[in-house]
Protein backbone atom coordinates (compact mmCIF):
# COMPACT_ATOMS: atom_id res chain seq x y z
CA UNK A 1 0.00 0.00 0.00
CA UNK A 2 2.86 2.35 0.88
CA UNK A 3 4.35 1.78 -2.58
CA UNK A 4 1.12 2.53 -4.37
CA UNK A 5 0.74 5.70 -2.34
CA UNK A 6 4.31 6.78 -3.08
CA UNK A 7 3.93 6.16 -6.82
CA UNK A 8 0.58 7.99 -6.92
CA UNK A 9 2.17 10.92 -5.08
CA UNK A 10 5.06 11.03 -7.56
CA UNK A 11 2.67 10.85 -10.52
CA UNK A 12 0.60 13.66 -9.04
CA UNK A 13 3.64 15.89 -8.45
CA UNK A 14 5.05 15.04 -11.88
CA UNK A 15 1.77 15.66 -13.66
CA UNK A 16 1.26 19.01 -11.98
CA UNK A 17 4.74 20.28 -12.88
CA UNK A 18 5.12 18.73 -16.33
CA UNK A 19 3.34 21.33 -18.55
CA UNK A 20 5.33 24.13 -16.92
CA UNK A 21 8.72 22.59 -17.74
CA UNK A 22 8.87 23.10 -21.53
CA UNK A 23 7.38 26.56 -21.05
CA UNK A 24 10.10 27.52 -18.56
CA UNK A 25 12.85 25.94 -20.69
CA UNK A 26 11.74 27.73 -23.85
CA UNK A 27 12.11 31.05 -22.05
CA UNK A 28 15.87 30.35 -21.70
CA UNK A 29 16.37 28.63 -25.05
CA UNK A 30 18.44 29.74 -27.99
CA UNK A 31 17.29 27.34 -30.66
CA UNK A 32 15.61 24.12 -29.62
CA UNK A 33 15.30 22.17 -32.84
CA UNK A 34 13.46 18.87 -33.19
CA UNK A 35 14.30 16.25 -31.95
CA UNK A 36 16.60 17.61 -29.23
CA UNK A 37 15.34 16.91 -25.72
CA UNK A 38 17.05 20.03 -24.39
CA UNK A 39 17.66 23.48 -25.90
CA UNK A 40 20.91 23.72 -27.93
CA UNK A 41 22.04 26.63 -25.82
CA UNK A 42 20.72 28.53 -22.84
CA UNK A 43 20.34 32.29 -23.04
CA UNK A 44 18.59 35.25 -21.43
CA UNK A 45 17.65 36.69 -24.82
CA UNK A 46 13.89 35.89 -24.65
CA UNK A 47 13.76 37.68 -21.30
CA UNK A 48 15.76 40.62 -22.65
CA UNK A 49 13.31 40.87 -25.54
CA UNK A 50 10.33 40.55 -23.19
CA UNK A 51 11.43 43.53 -21.06
CA UNK A 52 12.44 45.62 -24.11
CA UNK A 53 10.14 48.36 -25.43
CA UNK A 54 9.48 46.75 -28.78
CA UNK A 55 7.84 43.60 -27.36
CA UNK A 56 5.04 45.53 -25.63
CA UNK A 57 5.18 43.17 -22.66
CA UNK A 58 5.83 45.87 -20.06
CA UNK A 59 2.96 48.09 -21.28
CA UNK A 60 0.70 45.02 -21.25
CA UNK A 61 1.90 44.09 -17.78
CA UNK A 62 1.18 47.57 -16.38
CA UNK A 63 -2.20 47.65 -18.13
CA UNK A 64 -3.15 44.22 -16.73
CA UNK A 65 -2.08 45.24 -13.21
CA UNK A 66 -4.01 48.52 -13.50
CA UNK A 67 -7.20 46.81 -14.69
CA UNK A 68 -6.95 44.14 -11.98
CA UNK A 69 -6.34 46.77 -9.26
CA UNK A 70 -9.29 48.87 -10.41
CA UNK A 71 -11.61 45.85 -10.59
CA UNK A 72 -10.40 44.74 -7.14
CA UNK A 73 -10.91 48.19 -5.57
CA UNK A 74 -14.44 48.47 -6.96
CA UNK A 75 -15.19 44.91 -5.80
CA UNK A 76 -14.04 45.74 -2.27
CA UNK A 77 -16.05 48.98 -2.11
CA UNK A 78 -19.25 47.30 -3.34
CA UNK A 79 -18.63 43.83 -1.92
CA UNK A 80 -17.92 44.60 1.75
CA UNK A 81 -21.33 46.21 2.46
CA UNK A 82 -23.18 43.47 0.55
CA UNK A 83 -21.18 40.81 2.39
CA UNK A 84 -22.20 42.38 5.68
CA UNK A 85 -25.88 42.23 4.75
CA UNK A 86 -25.61 38.57 3.73
CA UNK A 87 -23.37 37.44 6.60
CA UNK A 88 -25.05 39.27 9.45
CA UNK A 89 -28.74 39.28 8.59
CA UNK A 90 -31.50 36.87 7.76
CA UNK A 91 -34.10 38.34 5.45
CA UNK A 92 -36.75 37.39 2.95
CA UNK A 93 -35.32 36.79 -0.51
CA UNK A 94 -31.84 35.95 0.80
CA UNK A 95 -31.71 32.72 -1.20
CA UNK A 96 -32.59 34.65 -4.36
CA UNK A 97 -29.85 37.20 -3.65
CA UNK A 98 -27.35 34.36 -3.20
CA UNK A 99 -28.44 32.79 -6.47
CA UNK A 100 -28.00 36.14 -8.26
CA UNK A 101 -24.46 36.25 -6.88
CA UNK A 102 -23.58 32.65 -7.72
CA UNK A 103 -24.96 32.74 -11.29
CA UNK A 104 -22.22 35.00 -12.73
CA UNK A 105 -19.57 32.77 -11.12
CA UNK A 106 -20.90 29.57 -12.68
CA UNK A 107 -22.30 30.87 -15.95
CA UNK A 108 -19.85 31.57 -18.76
CA UNK A 109 -19.38 35.30 -19.23
CA UNK A 110 -19.38 35.19 -23.03
CA UNK A 111 -23.13 35.73 -23.47
CA UNK A 112 -23.30 38.67 -21.06
CA UNK A 113 -20.14 40.20 -22.57
CA UNK A 114 -21.57 40.00 -26.11
CA UNK A 115 -24.78 41.67 -24.97
CA UNK A 116 -22.87 44.32 -23.00
CA UNK A 117 -20.72 45.15 -26.00
CA UNK A 118 -23.87 46.27 -27.87
CA UNK A 119 -24.71 48.59 -24.95
CA UNK A 120 -21.11 49.76 -24.46
CA UNK A 121 -20.67 50.98 -28.05
CA UNK A 122 -23.11 53.93 -27.77
CA UNK A 123 -21.81 54.64 -24.24
CA UNK A 124 -18.26 54.92 -25.55
CA UNK A 125 -17.10 52.09 -23.27
CA UNK A 126 -16.43 49.58 -26.01
CA UNK A 127 -12.71 49.07 -26.75
CA UNK A 128 -11.77 51.05 -23.62
CA UNK A 129 -9.95 50.18 -20.40
CA UNK A 130 -12.94 51.43 -18.37
CA UNK A 131 -15.23 49.05 -20.21
CA UNK A 132 -12.88 46.14 -19.55
CA UNK A 133 -12.70 47.02 -15.82
CA UNK A 134 -16.51 47.04 -15.68
CA UNK A 135 -16.88 43.68 -17.41
CA UNK A 136 -14.27 42.16 -15.06
CA UNK A 137 -16.61 43.01 -12.17
CA UNK A 138 -18.94 40.25 -13.41
CA UNK A 139 -16.67 37.51 -12.00
CA UNK A 140 -14.76 39.48 -9.31
CA UNK A 141 -17.59 41.20 -7.42
CA UNK A 142 -19.66 38.06 -6.66
CA UNK A 143 -16.51 36.35 -5.28
CA UNK A 144 -15.78 39.35 -3.06
CA UNK A 145 -19.35 39.42 -1.74
CA UNK A 146 -19.32 35.69 -0.98
CA UNK A 147 -15.93 35.88 0.78
CA UNK A 148 -17.11 38.85 2.87
CA UNK A 149 -20.41 37.09 3.66
CA UNK A 150 -18.32 34.27 5.13
CA UNK A 151 -16.21 36.76 7.09
CA UNK A 152 -19.25 38.58 8.47
CA UNK A 153 -21.01 35.32 9.36
CA UNK A 154 -18.21 34.71 11.88
CA UNK A 155 -18.10 38.34 13.04
CA UNK A 156 -19.63 39.45 16.35
CA UNK A 157 -20.99 43.02 16.07
CA UNK A 158 -21.15 43.31 19.90
CA UNK A 159 -17.95 45.37 20.03
CA UNK A 160 -19.56 47.93 17.69
CA UNK A 161 -22.46 48.43 20.14
CA UNK A 162 -20.02 48.88 22.99
CA UNK A 163 -17.97 51.44 21.07
CA UNK A 164 -21.14 53.30 20.11
CA UNK A 165 -22.40 53.33 23.71
CA UNK A 166 -19.03 54.82 24.69
CA UNK A 167 -19.75 57.71 22.33
CA UNK A 168 -17.96 56.73 19.11
CA UNK A 169 -19.39 58.12 15.88
CA UNK A 170 -20.44 55.65 13.12
CA UNK A 171 -17.30 56.59 11.18
CA UNK A 172 -15.08 55.99 14.25
CA UNK A 173 -16.78 52.65 14.91
CA UNK A 174 -16.13 51.55 11.33
CA UNK A 175 -12.55 52.86 11.30
CA UNK A 176 -11.44 51.52 14.69
CA UNK A 177 -13.67 48.51 15.41
CA UNK A 178 -15.15 46.96 12.27
CA UNK A 179 -12.34 47.52 9.79
CA UNK A 180 -9.51 45.99 11.89
CA UNK A 181 -11.69 42.93 12.57
CA UNK A 182 -12.57 42.25 8.93
CA UNK A 183 -9.25 43.35 7.41
CA UNK A 184 -7.76 39.83 7.00
CA UNK A 185 -10.94 38.80 5.16
CA UNK A 186 -10.79 41.86 2.91
CA UNK A 187 -7.15 41.10 2.06
CA UNK A 188 -7.90 37.48 1.13
CA UNK A 189 -10.99 38.50 -0.88
CA UNK A 190 -9.06 41.26 -2.63
CA UNK A 191 -6.22 38.89 -3.57
CA UNK A 192 -8.80 36.47 -5.03
CA UNK A 193 -10.49 39.27 -6.95
CA UNK A 194 -7.14 40.44 -8.30
CA UNK A 195 -6.25 36.94 -9.53
CA UNK A 196 -9.67 36.43 -11.11
CA UNK A 197 -9.38 39.69 -13.06
CA UNK A 198 -5.76 38.80 -13.88
CA UNK A 199 -6.76 35.54 -15.59
CA UNK A 200 -9.69 36.89 -17.68
CA UNK A 201 -9.39 36.30 -21.40
CA UNK A 202 -12.66 36.25 -23.35
CA UNK A 203 -14.30 39.10 -21.41
CA UNK A 204 -11.32 41.34 -22.15
CA UNK A 205 -11.26 40.28 -25.80
CA UNK A 206 -15.00 40.82 -26.32
CA UNK A 207 -15.26 44.24 -24.65
CA UNK A 208 -11.73 45.45 -25.42
CA UNK A 209 -12.09 44.42 -29.05
CA UNK A 210 -8.40 43.51 -29.15
CA UNK A 211 -7.62 47.21 -28.54
CA UNK A 212 -7.09 46.68 -24.79
CA UNK A 213 -4.19 44.28 -24.90
CA UNK A 214 -3.75 42.66 -21.51
CA UNK A 215 -1.01 40.12 -20.86
CA UNK A 216 -3.10 37.00 -21.69
CA UNK A 217 -4.07 38.49 -25.06
CA UNK A 218 -0.42 39.19 -25.83
CA UNK A 219 0.52 35.70 -24.63
CA UNK A 220 -2.07 34.10 -26.93
CA UNK A 221 -0.74 36.14 -29.84
CA UNK A 222 2.85 35.02 -29.31
CA UNK A 223 1.74 31.41 -28.71
CA UNK A 224 -0.02 31.27 -32.08
CA UNK A 225 2.81 33.09 -33.91
CA UNK A 226 5.26 30.31 -33.06
CA UNK A 227 7.66 32.45 -31.01
CA UNK A 228 7.98 29.76 -28.33
CA UNK A 229 10.88 31.46 -26.52
CA UNK A 230 9.05 34.78 -26.03
CA UNK A 231 5.85 32.89 -25.21
CA UNK A 232 7.77 31.03 -22.49
CA UNK A 233 9.05 34.27 -20.95
CA UNK A 234 5.62 35.97 -21.01
CA UNK A 235 4.04 32.80 -19.61
CA UNK A 236 6.48 32.83 -16.69
CA UNK A 237 5.81 36.53 -16.03
CA UNK A 238 2.08 35.86 -16.23
CA UNK A 239 2.05 33.18 -13.50
CA UNK A 240 4.27 35.16 -11.12
CA UNK A 241 1.58 37.17 -9.23
CA UNK A 242 -0.40 33.99 -8.51
CA UNK A 243 2.68 32.27 -7.10
CA UNK A 244 3.51 35.32 -4.98
CA UNK A 245 -0.04 35.60 -3.66
CA UNK A 246 0.00 31.89 -2.83
CA UNK A 247 3.24 32.22 -0.85
CA UNK A 248 1.78 35.20 1.06
CA UNK A 249 -1.55 33.55 1.89
CA UNK A 250 -0.08 30.07 2.47
CA UNK A 251 1.96 31.43 5.36
CA UNK A 252 -1.10 33.23 6.62
CA UNK A 253 -3.27 30.11 6.35
CA UNK A 254 -0.71 27.70 7.82
CA UNK A 255 -0.23 30.06 10.75
CA UNK A 256 -3.91 29.78 11.49
CA UNK A 257 -4.11 26.03 11.10
CA UNK A 258 -1.15 25.62 13.48
CA UNK A 259 -2.99 27.60 16.17
CA UNK A 260 -6.09 25.49 15.62
CA UNK A 261 -4.20 22.20 15.93
CA UNK A 262 -2.31 23.60 18.90
CA UNK A 263 -5.55 24.38 20.68
CA UNK A 264 -7.24 21.12 19.63
CA UNK A 265 -6.26 17.60 20.76
CA UNK B 1 -32.74 52.93 10.80
CA UNK B 2 -34.82 49.80 10.37
CA UNK B 3 -33.06 46.55 9.60
CA UNK B 4 -34.87 46.19 6.28
CA UNK B 5 -33.72 49.59 5.08
CA UNK B 6 -30.17 48.93 6.26
CA UNK B 7 -30.01 45.59 4.46
CA UNK B 8 -31.39 47.21 1.31
CA UNK B 9 -28.80 50.01 1.46
CA UNK B 10 -25.95 47.56 1.98
CA UNK B 11 -27.01 45.21 -0.81
CA UNK B 12 -28.29 47.55 -3.50
CA UNK B 13 -24.99 48.86 -4.95
CA UNK B 14 -23.50 45.39 -5.46
CA UNK B 15 -26.74 43.87 -6.75
CA UNK B 16 -27.32 46.79 -9.10
CA UNK B 17 -23.85 46.40 -10.61
CA UNK B 18 -24.07 42.61 -10.97
CA UNK B 19 -27.67 42.84 -12.16
CA UNK B 20 -26.88 45.57 -14.68
CA UNK B 21 -23.71 44.03 -16.06
CA UNK B 22 -24.46 40.32 -15.97
CA UNK B 23 -28.22 40.01 -16.25
CA UNK B 24 -28.47 43.21 -18.31
CA UNK B 25 -25.85 41.90 -20.73
CA UNK B 26 -27.57 38.53 -20.85
CA UNK B 27 -30.91 40.23 -21.52
CA UNK B 28 -29.54 42.32 -24.37
CA UNK B 29 -27.91 39.23 -25.89
CA UNK B 30 -31.26 37.42 -25.64
CA UNK B 31 -33.11 40.27 -27.40
CA UNK B 32 -30.48 40.44 -30.12
CA UNK B 33 -30.72 36.68 -30.61
CA UNK B 34 -34.37 37.32 -31.54
CA UNK B 35 -33.09 39.93 -34.01
CA UNK B 36 -34.80 42.60 -31.90
CA UNK B 37 -32.93 45.92 -31.81
CA UNK B 38 -35.24 48.95 -31.94
CA UNK B 39 -32.30 51.42 -32.11
CA UNK B 40 -31.47 50.27 -35.63
CA UNK B 41 -35.07 49.75 -36.64
CA UNK B 42 -35.40 46.03 -35.93
CA UNK B 43 -38.71 45.98 -34.11
CA UNK B 44 -40.05 42.61 -35.23
CA UNK B 45 -38.53 39.88 -33.05
CA UNK B 46 -38.21 36.53 -34.82
CA UNK B 47 -36.67 33.11 -34.36
CA UNK B 48 -34.72 33.14 -37.62
CA UNK B 49 -31.29 32.98 -35.92
CA UNK B 50 -32.29 29.95 -33.84
CA UNK B 51 -33.81 28.32 -36.89
CA UNK B 52 -30.60 28.83 -38.86
CA UNK B 53 -28.40 27.58 -35.99
CA UNK B 54 -30.55 24.56 -35.17
CA UNK B 55 -30.86 23.49 -38.80
CA UNK B 56 -27.13 23.44 -39.51
CA UNK B 57 -25.16 20.22 -39.20
CA UNK B 58 -22.11 22.20 -38.04
CA UNK B 59 -23.96 23.24 -34.90
CA UNK B 60 -24.67 19.63 -33.90
CA UNK B 61 -21.08 18.60 -34.52
CA UNK B 62 -19.88 21.53 -32.40
CA UNK B 63 -22.42 20.75 -29.71
CA UNK B 64 -21.29 17.12 -29.68
CA UNK B 65 -17.63 18.10 -29.42
CA UNK B 66 -18.28 20.59 -26.60
CA UNK B 67 -20.41 18.11 -24.68
CA UNK B 68 -17.79 15.38 -25.18
CA UNK B 69 -14.93 17.62 -23.96
CA UNK B 70 -16.84 18.90 -20.91
CA UNK B 71 -18.09 15.44 -19.90
CA UNK B 72 -14.81 13.60 -20.41
CA UNK B 73 -12.71 16.25 -18.68
CA UNK B 74 -15.12 16.48 -15.72
CA UNK B 75 -15.35 12.73 -15.20
CA UNK B 76 -11.58 12.21 -15.50
CA UNK B 77 -10.79 15.12 -13.17
CA UNK B 78 -13.29 13.91 -10.58
CA UNK B 79 -11.99 10.33 -10.60
CA UNK B 80 -8.36 11.39 -10.36
CA UNK B 81 -9.18 14.04 -7.74
CA UNK B 82 -10.64 11.36 -5.45
CA UNK B 83 -7.39 9.38 -5.73
CA UNK B 84 -5.30 12.52 -5.17
CA UNK B 85 -7.36 13.51 -2.12
CA UNK B 86 -7.07 10.01 -0.62
CA UNK B 87 -3.29 10.17 -1.00
CA UNK B 88 -2.97 13.75 0.23
CA UNK B 89 -5.03 13.31 3.39
CA UNK B 90 -2.45 10.94 4.91
CA UNK B 91 0.75 12.40 6.33
CA UNK B 92 3.46 11.25 3.97
CA UNK B 93 6.83 12.33 2.60
CA UNK B 94 6.26 14.66 -0.31
CA UNK B 95 2.82 15.71 0.86
CA UNK B 96 3.95 19.28 1.49
CA UNK B 97 5.36 19.59 -2.04
CA UNK B 98 2.25 18.06 -3.59
CA UNK B 99 -0.11 20.29 -1.59
CA UNK B 100 1.88 23.35 -2.61
CA UNK B 101 1.77 22.35 -6.28
CA UNK B 102 -1.97 21.68 -6.09
CA UNK B 103 -2.52 25.19 -4.72
CA UNK B 104 -0.04 26.78 -7.14
CA UNK B 105 -1.91 25.18 -10.02
CA UNK B 106 -5.14 26.83 -8.84
CA UNK B 107 -3.55 30.25 -9.43
CA UNK B 108 -2.27 29.48 -12.96
CA UNK B 109 -4.52 30.81 -15.75
CA UNK B 110 -5.97 28.21 -18.15
CA UNK B 111 -4.16 29.77 -21.09
CA UNK B 112 -0.72 29.05 -19.58
CA UNK B 113 -1.69 25.43 -18.96
CA UNK B 114 -2.93 25.16 -22.56
CA UNK B 115 0.39 26.46 -23.94
CA UNK B 116 2.34 24.07 -21.69
CA UNK B 117 0.22 21.16 -22.94
CA UNK B 118 0.77 22.34 -26.53
CA UNK B 119 4.56 22.20 -26.06
CA UNK B 120 4.25 18.70 -24.55
CA UNK B 121 1.68 17.12 -26.89
CA UNK B 122 2.34 18.56 -30.36
CA UNK B 123 4.02 16.45 -33.03
CA UNK B 124 7.29 18.32 -32.49
CA UNK B 125 6.68 18.62 -28.73
CA UNK B 126 8.50 17.08 -25.77
CA UNK B 127 6.53 13.81 -25.80
CA UNK B 128 7.18 13.28 -29.53
CA UNK B 129 10.90 14.00 -29.00
CA UNK B 130 11.04 11.56 -26.09
CA UNK B 131 9.22 8.92 -28.17
CA UNK B 132 11.80 9.36 -30.94
CA UNK B 133 14.69 9.02 -28.49
CA UNK B 134 13.45 5.76 -27.07
CA UNK B 135 12.76 4.48 -30.57
CA UNK B 136 8.95 4.42 -30.52
CA UNK B 137 8.68 6.59 -33.63
CA UNK B 138 11.06 7.57 -36.42
CA UNK B 139 9.56 10.86 -37.70
CA UNK B 140 7.31 13.62 -36.29
CA UNK B 141 4.39 12.41 -38.42
CA UNK B 142 4.53 9.00 -36.70
CA UNK B 143 3.50 10.63 -33.46
CA UNK B 144 -0.31 10.62 -33.07
CA UNK B 145 -2.01 13.99 -33.56
CA UNK B 146 -3.02 15.00 -30.04
CA UNK B 147 -3.35 18.73 -30.73
CA UNK B 148 -5.91 20.31 -33.15
CA UNK B 149 -7.33 16.76 -33.39
CA UNK B 150 -11.01 15.75 -33.48
CA UNK B 151 -10.54 13.78 -30.24
CA UNK B 152 -9.51 17.00 -28.46
CA UNK B 153 -6.91 15.13 -26.39
CA UNK B 154 -4.84 18.23 -25.61
CA UNK B 155 -7.93 20.24 -24.62
CA UNK B 156 -9.11 17.51 -22.26
CA UNK B 157 -5.59 17.16 -20.84
CA UNK B 158 -5.45 20.90 -20.13
CA UNK B 159 -8.78 20.85 -18.33
CA UNK B 160 -7.90 17.75 -16.30
CA UNK B 161 -4.62 19.41 -15.34
CA UNK B 162 -6.49 22.56 -14.23
CA UNK B 163 -9.66 21.11 -12.66
CA UNK B 164 -8.11 18.14 -10.84
CA UNK B 165 -6.48 20.42 -8.22
CA UNK B 166 -9.70 22.41 -7.80
CA UNK B 167 -11.74 19.26 -7.16
CA UNK B 168 -8.98 17.79 -4.96
CA UNK B 169 -9.07 20.83 -2.67
CA UNK B 170 -12.86 20.58 -2.39
CA UNK B 171 -12.80 16.83 -1.64
CA UNK B 172 -9.97 17.26 0.89
CA UNK B 173 -11.87 20.01 2.75
CA UNK B 174 -14.91 17.75 2.76
CA UNK B 175 -12.89 14.79 4.08
CA UNK B 176 -11.33 16.89 6.82
CA UNK B 177 -14.76 17.98 8.07
CA UNK B 178 -15.99 14.37 8.04
CA UNK B 179 -13.01 12.91 9.90
CA UNK B 180 -12.13 9.24 9.65
CA UNK B 181 -14.21 7.86 12.53
CA UNK B 182 -16.89 6.25 10.38
CA UNK B 183 -14.33 4.54 8.16
CA UNK B 184 -12.39 3.29 11.20
CA UNK B 185 -15.60 1.88 12.65
CA UNK B 186 -16.34 0.11 9.38
CA UNK B 187 -12.79 -1.27 9.29
CA UNK B 188 -13.04 -2.43 12.91
CA UNK B 189 -16.28 -4.23 11.97
CA UNK B 190 -14.39 -6.15 9.30
CA UNK B 191 -14.85 -4.05 6.16
CA UNK B 192 -11.98 -4.12 3.69
CA UNK B 193 -10.26 -0.88 2.71
CA UNK B 194 -12.22 -0.85 -0.54
CA UNK B 195 -15.54 -1.55 1.20
CA UNK B 196 -14.91 1.23 3.74
CA UNK B 197 -14.20 3.60 0.86
CA UNK B 198 -17.04 2.45 -1.39
CA UNK B 199 -19.81 2.22 1.20
CA UNK B 200 -18.75 4.69 3.91
CA UNK B 201 -16.51 7.48 2.58
CA UNK B 202 -17.73 7.80 -1.02
CA UNK B 203 -21.44 8.31 -0.19
CA UNK B 204 -20.41 11.05 2.25
CA UNK B 205 -18.21 13.01 -0.18
CA UNK B 206 -20.39 12.44 -3.25
CA UNK B 207 -22.94 15.27 -2.84
CA UNK B 208 -20.21 17.91 -2.47
CA UNK B 209 -18.21 16.39 -5.31
CA UNK B 210 -21.19 16.27 -7.66
CA UNK B 211 -22.08 19.91 -7.12
CA UNK B 212 -18.43 20.87 -7.70
CA UNK B 213 -18.53 18.76 -10.89
CA UNK B 214 -21.57 20.74 -12.07
CA UNK B 215 -19.53 23.93 -11.68
CA UNK B 216 -16.56 22.43 -13.52
CA UNK B 217 -18.74 21.10 -16.34
CA UNK B 218 -20.49 24.45 -16.84
CA UNK B 219 -17.15 26.24 -16.82
CA UNK B 220 -15.59 23.97 -19.45
CA UNK B 221 -18.73 24.01 -21.58
CA UNK B 222 -18.61 27.79 -21.84
CA UNK B 223 -14.85 28.42 -21.93
CA UNK B 224 -13.14 29.95 -24.93
CA UNK B 225 -9.34 30.27 -24.81
CA UNK B 226 -8.29 26.62 -24.38
CA UNK B 227 -10.26 25.24 -27.37
CA UNK B 228 -9.41 28.41 -29.35
CA UNK B 229 -5.71 27.58 -28.94
CA UNK B 230 -5.75 23.76 -29.05
CA UNK B 231 -8.94 22.85 -30.89
CA UNK B 232 -9.44 21.65 -34.47
CA UNK B 233 -10.59 24.25 -37.00
CA UNK B 234 -13.63 22.10 -37.67
CA UNK B 235 -15.71 21.33 -35.74
CA UNK B 236 -15.07 24.15 -33.27
CA UNK B 237 -16.44 24.11 -29.73
CA UNK B 238 -19.62 26.17 -29.25
CA UNK B 239 -17.96 29.14 -27.49
CA UNK B 240 -15.28 29.36 -30.22
CA UNK B 241 -17.98 29.12 -32.89
CA UNK B 242 -20.05 31.80 -31.11
CA UNK B 243 -17.12 34.21 -30.81
CA UNK B 244 -16.10 33.70 -34.45
CA UNK B 245 -19.63 34.53 -35.67
CA UNK B 246 -19.70 37.48 -33.26
CA UNK B 247 -16.61 38.94 -34.94
CA UNK B 248 -17.72 37.99 -38.45
CA UNK B 249 -17.51 40.93 -40.87
CA UNK B 250 -21.03 40.00 -41.99
CA UNK B 251 -23.22 41.72 -39.39
CA UNK B 252 -26.06 39.35 -40.24
CA UNK B 253 -24.13 36.68 -38.31
CA UNK B 254 -24.52 38.64 -35.04
CA UNK B 255 -27.97 37.27 -34.11
CA UNK B 256 -26.62 33.78 -34.74
CA UNK B 257 -23.69 34.45 -32.41
CA UNK B 258 -26.16 35.63 -29.76
CA UNK B 259 -28.38 32.59 -30.31
CA UNK B 260 -25.34 30.32 -29.88
CA UNK B 261 -24.32 31.94 -26.58
CA UNK B 262 -27.91 31.71 -25.39
CA UNK B 263 -27.85 27.96 -26.07
CA UNK B 264 -24.52 27.69 -24.19
CA UNK B 265 -26.00 29.70 -21.31
CA UNK B 266 -29.06 27.43 -21.31
CA UNK B 267 -26.93 24.30 -20.87
CA UNK B 268 -24.98 25.99 -18.08
CA UNK B 269 -28.19 27.22 -16.42
CA UNK B 270 -29.46 23.63 -16.38
CA UNK B 271 -26.21 22.73 -14.61
CA UNK B 272 -26.77 25.49 -12.06
CA UNK B 273 -30.29 24.22 -11.45
CA UNK B 274 -28.86 20.77 -10.84
CA UNK B 275 -26.24 22.27 -8.53
CA UNK B 276 -28.83 24.25 -6.55
CA UNK B 277 -31.00 21.16 -6.33
CA UNK B 278 -28.10 19.11 -4.96
CA UNK B 279 -27.19 21.81 -2.44
CA UNK B 280 -30.78 21.75 -1.21
CA UNK B 281 -30.92 17.97 -0.93
CA UNK B 282 -27.55 18.04 0.87
CA UNK B 283 -28.94 20.60 3.33
CA UNK B 284 -31.92 18.31 3.96
CA UNK B 285 -29.75 15.33 4.97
Amino acid sequence: MGHIRRITMLLLIGGLVLPLIPLAMWSFARGWAYPNLLPNQFTLQPWAFAVSDQSGVLQSLLLTIGIALAATLLSVLLGVPAGRALGQHRFRGKAAVELILIAPIIMPGLAAAMGLQAVFIPLGLSNTVAGVVLVHLIPTLPYMVLVMAGVFAAYDPMAEDQARSLGASPMQVFRHVTLPAIMPGIVVGALFAFLISWSQYILTLTIGGGRVQTLPLLLFQFATSGRNDITGAIGMIYILPGAMILLLTARHLTGRSITITGRGA
Amino acid sequence: MSDRLKIALLLTPALAVIGGLFFGGLGVALLRSFNYMPVIGLTEPDLAAYRRVLSSATFYRSFGLTLYIATTATVLSAGLAIVAALVLRQPFRGRGVASFLVQLNLTIPHLVGAIGILYLFSQSGSFARAALHIGLISAPADFPALVFDPNAIAIIATYVWKELPFLTVIILANMQTLGQDHEMTARALGATRWQAFRHVLLPQILPGLLSACAVVFAFIFGAYEVPALLGPSSPQTLPVMAYRSFTDVDLAARPEAMALTMLIALVCALMIALYAHMLRSKARV
